[in-house]
């Protein structure tokens, strides 16, 4: 196994903030080290920093100190006074304290749900000592009721629905679920029939009739507001449904709806099937836009907390893998089969890899079509809620600050980014900018008019 | 003998009318699909479906190929790669134990509950306006109730089942024991038979065909429905199974399923008709 960690022993590296050491003035990558020697592997190596980091706060010092009298002599010299081996050893057995091994997680057959899915087959799960048996689960609503009525541990959701559980919209009573990691960003497109190959300018969609995942979906909004943007009222002027996404393909063949915002491979799979083209990927309107998450309920971290935090590393874990766009094909491979999205390979590969016929005679190359990013903004979450106010589907104010913050757990994925080496953001709010118009974190009212007013 | 021979006939003629349907099915298959369009680009044509790449839509299975897909699922059955990928016979005995649960359980609450309600005309009246409201409810619209209460999708799956089939049998069990033939009551008092004896011996072996009649539409009932069932709450089972199939745009796996639930559904009520027959009474 390959050094995670950069070693603290190393004069010449300094611990940054990112939670890796590196050679001063280099960027984050990994430097060439020797791997641990003793099978604790990458806690051991955490140990070992944390040590070094709360003896040393300063950089310089630790450096001076390792140029001066050798990594061997320190190492010794500390383990005098500190069982260094023995806390190296306590913390990679960490996950001996794990309370609930065997888990189940329910997904929808998307690439959305990739990192869920490959994590099975590719053993991140097991890494983190946890025996998780991934389900496959017909719709939204009922994955909805099956992680509420705990029989599933934990659940990929659309990153809008643990916001509305929490808040009571859409459900019987408030039920707090929070949103531990995102899944993927990007990833989503417009698909329309054949038929409307001439009609690329939305104005002329009135009529239409449009699905989406479900009411509470990225989907739903994004669609909203790209409608809304071009002047079409999306109550009025056309239909939107909420489809299952396994059933839009066949819908769109059947001239059953016009067209369709929603999660690969089914955009792709429409291509595939000669039934339609994609008109817009959604990274076009907002890049970077989160899209699914992954849930757990708020009883679980409490009740699991090790549990919980294990999951939560392998998750974060998968995430980056997948995000590596050399691993893009293997997670194809891995992800197409019966067991898990049951598609075609080429549909997910193309997905996956950005190379794509558009279903107009064209092949495009868009590496980033999906992107896999763990990290829960808060900024996102708090862009959801304007528009669930936008939309009707939430009737009064909240603090949408507050709420994000207790949703979206973007200490936790920090903490777990961290600890697998990758690079964290300083901030949980940012602005980013949909289709010409910038989200401000810090004056999020504009965005809750039907017709937004920004500056 | 003569029926014998019209039998053969009717047999051959059933065939004949299969090899015209298939043989129609495959010709028009073949020579529609394909839409002869323009050439694609080789790099464009490789990322699409066979049929896409001509310029035509993914088309209808042929018969030959649902055939091959069935000899490929018939012959292992029962394999498990995994929760989401098992064997079709693992799926359909999925299905068939919750229709057995759910039956079952129907069948011992309505079976009781329609002798209560046939022997007494007050309780039968008071009954009759949740019965009427009840019984035309679809399957489908129980479900989110079941899924929110009862909290475990299986359980309310089995529930589903007992619901939709538990009315036919209520009704027919009523009626059964309603219509048992006074002089055969009067008979009975005359014996001086007590209540119980009197519904042992003489009502329930009055009622028992209409009592079997009821439990075979149910059985049908129930077995329609579990395809729905599974469809929406997922999991395991033949419904789930053609949702899954579905979910993938396989036409060839659907139409395996249909032949595949018609032919179980006929031996369950083919078997409850075995049943009738032995408890059949001629005057």
């Amino acid at each position: 196994m390959a050094r995670r960690f950069a070693n603290p022993f190393d004069a010449d590296a300094s611990l940054c903030g990112c939670g890796r050491t590196h050679v001063p003035g280099l960027a984050c990558e990994d430097l060439p080290n020797a791997p641990a020697q003793d099978g604790t592997h990458e806690y051991g190596e955490i140990a070992e920093q944390a040590v070094l980091r709360a003896l040393y706060p300063d950089d310089a010092t630790r450096r001076g100190m390792l140029r001066a009298v050798g990594a061997g002599t320190l190492f010794a010299a500390i383990n005098a006074f500190f069982p260094l081996g023995a806390a190296r050893e306590a913390l990679a057995q960490a996950p001996g304290t794990i309370e609930k091994r065997d888990l189940k997680i329910g997904f929808i057959p998307i690439t959305c749900a990739t990192p869920i899915i490959m994590a099975h087959p590719m053993g991140f799960y097991q890494r983190h000592g946890l025996n998780v048996e991934v389900i496959r689960t017909a719709g939204w609503a009922v994955i909805r009721d099956r992680a509420i009525a705990r029989e599933y541990d934990a659940a990929h959701m659309l990153s809008p629905m643990p916001l509305a559980m929490s808040l009571g919209a859409g459900v019987a009573q408030p039920i707090p679920f929070a949103v531990a990691a995102i899944e993927n960003t990007n990833g989503q497109a417009i698909t329309l029939a054949n038929k409307h190959r001439e009609k690329r300018n939305p104005r002329d969609w009135k009529g239409f009739r449009f699905a989406v995942p479900f009411d509470y979906s990225m989907h739903n909004y994004l669609l909203r507001h790209y409608l809304a943007e071009h002047g079409i009222d999306p109550d009025r002027d056309v239909q939107i449904r909420s489809v299952p996404p396994p059933e839009m393909v066949a819908n769109l063949r059947a001239d059953n709806i016009d067209g369709y915002l929603g999660p690969d491979p089914f955009n792709q799979r429409a291509v595939f099937d000669g039934v339609g083209f994609i008109h817009i990927l959604t990274k076009e309107l907002w890049d970077g836009h989160p899209c699914c998450a992954f849930a757990v309920p708020r009883s679980m971290i409490t009740d699991t907390p090790n549990t919980f935090h294990a999951l939560l590393r392998a998750i974060v874990e998968a995430t980056g893998y997948s995000q590596n766009a050399a691993n893009r094909r293997e997670v194809a491979a891995a992800i197409s089969g019966q067991n898990y999205l049951n598609q075609p390979q080429t549909v997910v590969e193309q997905v996956l890899t950005g190379t794509f016929a558009d279903g107009l005679g064209r092949v495009q190359r868009v590496p980033d079509r999906i992107g896999f990013d763990p990290f829960p903004w808060h900024s996102m979450a708090m862009w959801i809620m304007t528009q669930m106010r936008r939309w009707g589907q939430l009737n009064r104010d909240v603090d949408y600050r507050q709420v994000a913050e207790q949703v979206f757990l973007a200490t936790d994925a920090a903490n777990a980014m961290r600890a697998l080496g990758q690079a964290v953001p300083a901030t949980t709010v940012q602005s980013f900018t949909l289709m010409g118009r910038t989200f401000d974190p810090a004056n999020p009212a504009p965005w809750t008019e039907r017709g937004i007013r920004t500056s | 003998m003569s029926s014998r021979v019209t039998n053969a006939r009717a047999a051959l003629l059933s065939l004949a009318l299969l090899a015209a349907f298939l043989g129609a099915w495959e010709f028009s298959a073949r020579s529609g699909g394909s839409g002869g369009g323009a050439a694609l680009d080789p790099e464009y044509a490789a990322l699409l479906g066979a049929a896409a790449a001509q310029g035509g839509q993914t088309g209808f299975p042929m018969p030959s190929e649902i055939a091959a897909r069935l000899w490929e699922l018939v012959r292992d059955p029962f394999y498990i790669a995994g929760p989401n990928d098992q064997g079709i016979g693992i799926q359909l005995a999925y299905s068939l134990a919750r229709v057995a649960a759910g039956f079952l359980l129907a069948a011992a609450v309505a079976i009781p509950l329609g002798f209560l309600i046939g022997m007494s005309p007050l309780l039968s009246a008071a009954l009759n306006p949740f019965i009427q409201v009840l019984r035309p409810v679809s399957p489908l619209a129980w479900m989110p109730l079941a899924l929110y209460t009862i909290k475990d999708s299986s359980i309310s799956s089995i529930f589903v089942i007992f619901i939709c089939s538990v009315w036919p049998m209520l009704l027919n069990t009523a009626f059964g024991v309603s219509s048992t033939r006074k002089e055969w009551l009067n008979v009975a008092r005359t014996l001086e038979a007590g209540r119980l004896k009197t519904a042992w011996k003489v009502i329930l072996p009055a009622a028992a065909p209409t009592i079997l009649t009821g439990m075979r539409i149910s059985i049908g009932i129930a077995w329609l429905v579990i395809v729905a069932a599974e469809m929406l709450v997922g999991g395991t089972g033949i419904g789930y199974w053609v949702w899954n199939q579905w979910n993938n745009l396989s036409l060839a796996d659907i139409v395996i399923a249909i032949l595949l639930i018609g032919i179980v559904g006929l031996l369950l009520d083919r078997l409850l008709g075995v049943l009738a027959r032995a408890v059949a009474w001629a005057e």
